[in-house]
């Protein structure tokens, strides 16, 4: 079923704030396996000048993801998740993310379209530190794919 | 900023060192649990074939976390990378064996470097 159009532009209140800790860079680095110094080494990261470790590009992921739960939940909106697979995804940064953030996620519903059945939702997250300066920009595109034989 | 590489010494063509990266079924309840991504699709066989899919599937997530260590490693200092954007066209499919798939990345400068404005998307 195709999802309602005036659900474009919707903006959702900010999310609680996510306070980004020390040892949670450290699992997500070697979950990853990439134990870059930046990531794990407080001297190493503030030798590249951060205040302290910072996180590697796909870590706000995690808390963007969350936050854009409060849209892809929506009943009103009627998204059919067990049929979601993740279609595109871009981050922009005005600087990384760092140990001892405590950051907050605005989504927006930027377009949904729909196309050979499937449901095409472009998601926003505005991620911003706790004095309000702008951290990241991440943009999630989410496919709800047709039901067989629909 | 400390990078290892400098702008003006990058040149468009000039390639990146290639990185290959092994994934297994442990690597990915590994990530599940960092990420706090527990869809059973990625570690649910039964579950991944009865929605469509042939076998369990990486996260999308954990490919676009190491596809960008081939340039974080370049480049030295992870906040080097000001826009990163990708997009899934094919599941990493990951059997239950020892050897699991391997996620092969390359890359080469596409536009910038020496003598250019920094663009928004040096890489291709």
């Amino acid at each position: 079923m195709a999802l309602d159009q005036s659900f474009v532009g919707r903006t959702y209140p900010p999310t609680p704030a996510y306070e980004v800790g020390r040892e949670k860079i450290r699992e997500f680095a070697e979950a990853i396996g990439d134990v870059n110094p930046a990531y794990v080494d407080q001297e190493a990261a503030k030798e590249l000048g951060h205040p302290d470790v910072i996180a590697p590009p796909t870590f706000v992921f995690a808390i963007t993801f969350k936050a854009a739960g409060a849209v892809i939940e929506d009943p009103q909106l009627g998204l059919d998740y067990s049929r979601v697979v993740h279609g595109d995804q871009k981050f922009a940064y005005t600087r990384p993310v760092r140990a001892g953030d405590r950051l907050s996620v605005t989504s927006t519903i930027e377009a949904i379209k729909s196309l050979a059945g499937n449901d095409i939702l472009d998601i926003r997250g505005e991620v911003h530190d706790e004095s309000g300066e702008h951290v990241v920009t991440a943009w999630t595109k989410l496919v709800s794919r047709a039901p067989e034989g629909a | 900023m400390t990078a290892k590489i400098a702008y003006d010494e990058v040149e468009v063509g000039t390639e990146l060192p290639a990185q290959t990266f092994p994934v297994t079924r442990a690597t990915l309840v590994r990530y599940a649990g960092a990420s706090g991504d527990f869809n059973p699709i990625h570690w649910n066989e039964k579950f991944a074939v009865e929605v469509g899919l042939p076998d369990v599937i990486a996260h999308g997530m954990f490919t676009m976390a190491e596809a960008i260590r081939v340039v974080t490693d370049w480049a030295g200092d992870p906040a080097a990378v000001v826009e990163y954007g990708v997009r899934f066209t094919k599941p990493v499919v990951v059997p239950n064996d020892e050897v699991g798939a391997l996620i092969e990345v390359s890359a080469k400068v596409a536009a910038g470097g020496r003598g250019e404005r920094p663009p928004a998307f040096p890489l291709a």
